[in-house]
């Protein structure tokens, strides 16, 4: 997993990804804000939405109580 | 004898041709679990190499990575493959970065149950039956395979030419035109030839063209 360690825990890149998803964003917006390229953004969101951290709506994502609680961490 | 033939057939995949879509996969690679869907929209590299920690396969992902932020401005993304572990590309990956101070900046697929390997026709029993040989696909924005090159376990790819081949399709797709031998950037491009005697004569008389017959003319791209 790219974005879950093996212990649970958020890898750097995923924490980043995930507060910018406070406010809803599509797959290209975020590319853009992180400087990602997009088939990391698409691999890393199919994982985050596996692991219900985020949810999706209208080809736009944002964060879940789930992942707000894994940043936390 | 029927059920021989029969398991004989069942391994047999057939190479990808080029034109048609690539093959699609989902792989373990060290950035995660990538599908081949995920590059849609970008050009791809994909290539296959041997091992890792050997020596060939060692220069041949050092010039990869440094073609990569020149990939990166065509919209070009790279993705290697081998039979390995992705453990295996993880130590390889910091190894060649310590000793040889080369980053790899690209996603390495972990093949280890050769899928995708024989997918794309990867694995040349002539050669080596545990081993990818060093086999290239260029793949479009629309998941085209648009260029195959396979070379030998003994003879390491150039990059540049896998770069100006890029290049090359990219020009082609924007301006409807063709390549010449050792084409690059910057040189003059061929005009598809003429379909009809009319379009011949007036081809010949174009002073847009620079003709050497009616089948035979280049243009300046500007």
């Amino acid at each position: 997993m790219a974005c879950v360690n093996p212990d649970g825990t958020l890898s750097s890149s995923a924490k980043e990804l995930l507060k910018i998803l406070n406010n809803p964003m599509t797959a290209e917006e975020i590319s853009q804000k992180l400087n990602r390229p997009m088939f990391k953004v698409r691999s890393s969101l199919r994982e985050m939405l596996e692991a219900k951290m985020i949810s999706s709506a209208e080809d736009k994502y944002v964060i879940t109580e789930e992942g707000n609680k894994k940043i936390q961490n | 004898m029927e059920k021989e033939n029969q398991t004989t057939e069942e391994k047999v995949f057939s190479l990808p041709r080029l034109g048609e879509p690539a093959p699609q996969f989902e792989a373990v690679t060290t950035q995660g679990i990538l599908k081949l869907e995920d590059f849609k929209g970008s050009w791809l590299i994909m290539f296959s190499h041997p091992a890792d920690f050997t020596p060939v396969c060692t220069t041949e992902f050092i010039a990869f990575a440094q073609i990569h932020p020149q990939l990166r401005e065509l919209n070009c993304e790279l993705l290697g493959l081998s039979i390995d572990s992705v453990y295996s590309h993880i130590a390889w990956a910091r190894t060649v970065e310590e000793k040889f101070g080369q980053k790899l900046t690209f996603p390495i697929i972990a093949d280890l149950n050769k899928e995708v390997a024989s997918k794309y026709g990867m694995v040349m029993p002539g050669e080596s039956k545990t081993e990818t040989s060093r086999c290239v696909f260029i793949i479009d924005d629309k998941q085209i395979i648009r260029a195959m090159i396979y070379y030998p376990l003994t003879t390491g790819r150039n990059t540049e030419e896998i770069l100006r081949t890029i290049k090359a399709l990219q020009t082609t797709d924007k301006n409807g035109v063709a390549t010449p031998a050792n084409w690059q950037p910057g040189d003059n491009v061929i005009v598809p030839p003429p379909n009809t005697q009319e379009m011949a004569e007036e081809r010949v008389k174009d002073k847009n063209y620079e003709c050497t017959d009616w089948f035979f003319c280049k243009k300046e791209l500007k």
